[in-house]
């Protein structure tokens, strides 16, 4: 009824966006901190990418520029929460509410011009697309396989633990934020220069909001975060094409389900939680909180 | 103008008025808009927006224009349009279906202000609404489209399955089946009048179900683009979109509110405005077909411009019988023309689209 190999590289691509952003959340929050400025990180990545790949003619040039500016613009919330001790939940808050009027205003002048498209790579995907998937075991291996990944996960175990063995706290957490705002930027660079070939204000219309509901699906793995990332990108992918080849469903009920599953599984760790921290699962010890040396 | 600089100058002009009372008699009519979407948005927001400065440009010192863009159909419209009202607006354009309860909350507050309300039912003696005949637009691209098909499946991106879209599909299908008996709608719904990235997803769900030409009622110029990567053919939506043309834009249907907005400013300067409703169509000019471009053969382009002057003249009514309902009940018969009642309930598809309405 509907072709797969049409399908899977659809849902592929739609997926790409949330996948870069989740990613990089996954690891800032590994590292103990919760930045809910995935969405204002991912349109200044947007802009910042059309910008450069309308200025240059070169789309990877964009990814590269949205990388940049979505870490740039991370620092200022690294600054307020690492620094200054802010919270970060407010901070991540306000960082969404800047990126998205900061992108407005610098945005305008880029209305209604079209971008370079990317060219296409393997099975029609472009290259962007399996750069995403590649980095789901490049973090899976940095995290589990390397000593600053695994001195990553002490800091966001514990962060005091981690400053008594003489492990730099602030630095790791900075460096995490600044990855983290880079995935945020080439994936909202991936809506503006592969998906729409345009710039529009909002257009990453709460992409950021599901990144982050993913990177709890994913109960804080890289695995986790790709299949997060293919269930939520699939059923839109999934429920557009059903309504296309006009097969009656649901659509609200599909639409649904991603979250349905977020809910189920976070259930299933609360119900498993001694058997989620003995096998290193579950959300980081020190997630959230902030760490002063002094205290 | 942002919220937030929208506050500070009604906190200024507060302060002015407090302090020179006689001021307020002798100033300028102040009209405010509240948008939707972003004035970038190239569709719908934008041709609001072009009205806004067509009566600028029309009425010059006599006006003055403030707006608020990107303002949710919600708890935020009725903030919005108080806003404006306290700012001292005294007519007040709300350009969007959902900001209609809201408007009627405001407006029983504010009886001195008159509110024009785009696209919605409710009115009251200081809200007046104002909609626009896109169906007849959608029959004259549903004509392009039928001719234009070599696959004979054309496809429809929806936002919401309200009787203004559902019009427009039958509209479209209508006129498409009489150039082309063999053509087959698709109709993909995407609950949203803008999300660039899904509505992407739906033209490439069409695509990959064999449509080659489709319609939107959606907002953004994301479909075209996919249809640019997939070579198939679109139409503008509510603007022009002329950076898709001359292919894979074939045409587009313009909401042209500049003729509109001249009349009522007009109106309430010189204190005739009166609360009506007004459903103009393409003989008014609010509803335009923008450009057919040469990939389009010039006998499809004729026939699609009789059609359109025809419709504009009177002449041709884009409902006219016989048709029947998709479950094979008879709606009009032979030569009778649908009531504006009837159009502005439609919750149903003609005869011929297998797709289902969602309920």
């Amino acid at each position: 009824m509907i072709d797969l190999t049409t399908l899977i590289p659809m849902l592929m691509a739609a997926s790409t966006p949330i996948l870069f952003a989740a990613l990089g959340e996954l690891v800032v929050e590994r590292a103990g901190v919760l930045n809910l400025g995935v969405e204002g990180m991912m349109i200044v990545g947007a802009l910042a990418g059309f910008a450069t790949a309308v200025a240059t003619g070169n789309p990877y040039l964009g990814f590269v520029a949205a990388a940049v500016a979505g870490a740039a613009v991370s620092m200022v919330f690294a600054l307020l929460t690492q620094v200054l001790l802010a919270n970060q939940v407010a901070s991540g808050l306000a960082l969404t509410m800047f990126g998205l009027g900061l992108a407005a205003l610098f945005g305008k002048a880029y209305e209604g011009i079209k971008a370079p498209a990317v060219g296409p790579g393997p099975l029609g995907l472009n290259w962007i697309v399996w750069l995403g998937l590649a980095s789901v075991p490049a973090i899976w291996w940095f995290l589990n396989r390397t000593r600053p990944g695994l001195i990553l996960r002490g800091v966001g175990e514990n962060h005091d633990a981690a400053h008594g063995l003489g492990h730099p706290v602030r630095r790791f957490r900075t460096g995490a934020i600044a990855f983290g705002g880079a995935m945020a930027g080439i994936g909202g660079a991936f809506i503006s220069i592969a998906i729409v070939l345009q710039w529009t204000e909002g257009m990453t219309a709460g992409a950021g909001w599901i990144a982050l509901a993913i990177v709890v699906f994913s109960n804080w793995t890289a695995p986790g975060v790709l299949a997060g990332a293919w269930l939520f990108g699939g059923v839109t992918v999934l429920q557009l094409r059903l309504q296309a080849a006009g097969v009656a469903v649901p659509v609200q009920l599909l639409s649904m389900a991603p979250y349905l599953a977020t809910i189920l599984v976070l259930v299933l760790i609360s119900a498993r939680q001694k058997f989620s921290r003995r096998a290193g699962l579950g959300a980081p010890g020190s997630l959230g909180q902030n760490f002063h040396a002094l205290r | 103008m942002k919220r937030r600089q929208l506050l500070a100058s009604a906190a200024a002009l507060g302060a002015m008025t407090l302090a020179i009372p006689a001021f307020a008699q002798d100033e300028k009519l102040k009209v405010g808009f509240i948008y939707v979407g972003p004035v970038g948005d190239g569709g719908w927001t934008y041709q609001h927006d072009l009205g806004r400065q067509a009566i600028e440009a029309e009425y010059g010192d006599k006006i003055e224009t403030t707006f608020i863009e990107s303002v949710p159909e919600g708890a935020d419209a009725e903030r919005a349009l108080t806003q404006l009202a306290l700012a001292g607006n005294k007519l007040i354009f709300a350009t969007s279906f959902g900001f209609m309860d809201a408007v009627i909350n405001v407006a029983a507050k504010f009886p001195d202000v008159k509110f024009e309300h785009a696209t919605g039912y409710k009115r009251a003696d200081n809200v007046a609404t104002y909609d626009a005949r896109f169906y007849e637009g959608r029959a004259v691209i549903g004509t392009i489209a039928g001719r234009m098909t070599e696959s004979n499946k054309i496809g429809y991106i929806g936002s919401f399955p309200i009787p203004e879209v559902i019009q427009g599909i039958n509209s479209a299908y209508i006129h498409a089946k009489k150039v082309n008996p063999d053509v087959e709608m698709k109709v993909v719904w995407v609950y949203s009048w803008f999300d660039p990235a899904k509505e992407a997803d739906a033209a490439a769900a069409l695509i990959a179900e064999g449509v080659d030409v489709f319609m939107q009622h959606t907002d953004s110029t994301a479909p075209l683009a996919k249809a640019q990567e997939a070579g198939a053919l679109g139409f503008g939506q509510a603007s022009d979109m002329a950076n898709f043309a001359p292919s894979p834009r074939i045409s587009s249907i313009i909401d042209n509110w500049a003729p509109y907005y001249i009349k009522r400013v007009g109106a309430a300067l010189d204190g005739t405005w009166a609360s009506e409703g007004t459903w103009a169509g393409i003989g008014d000019g609010e509803v335009v077909i923008g450009e057919i471009t040469e990939t389009v053969p010039a006998e499809v382009k004729a026939e699609a411009e009789a059609l359109r002057d025809q419709i504009a003249s009177g002449a041709y009514h884009p409902f006219t019988g016989p048709l029947k309902k998709a479950d094979g009940s008879d709606w009009l018969a032979e030569g009778a023309v649908a009531s504006d009642e009837e159009l502005s309930g439609m919750n149903f598809f003609v005869e011929g689209i297998t797709a289902q309405i969602p309920q």
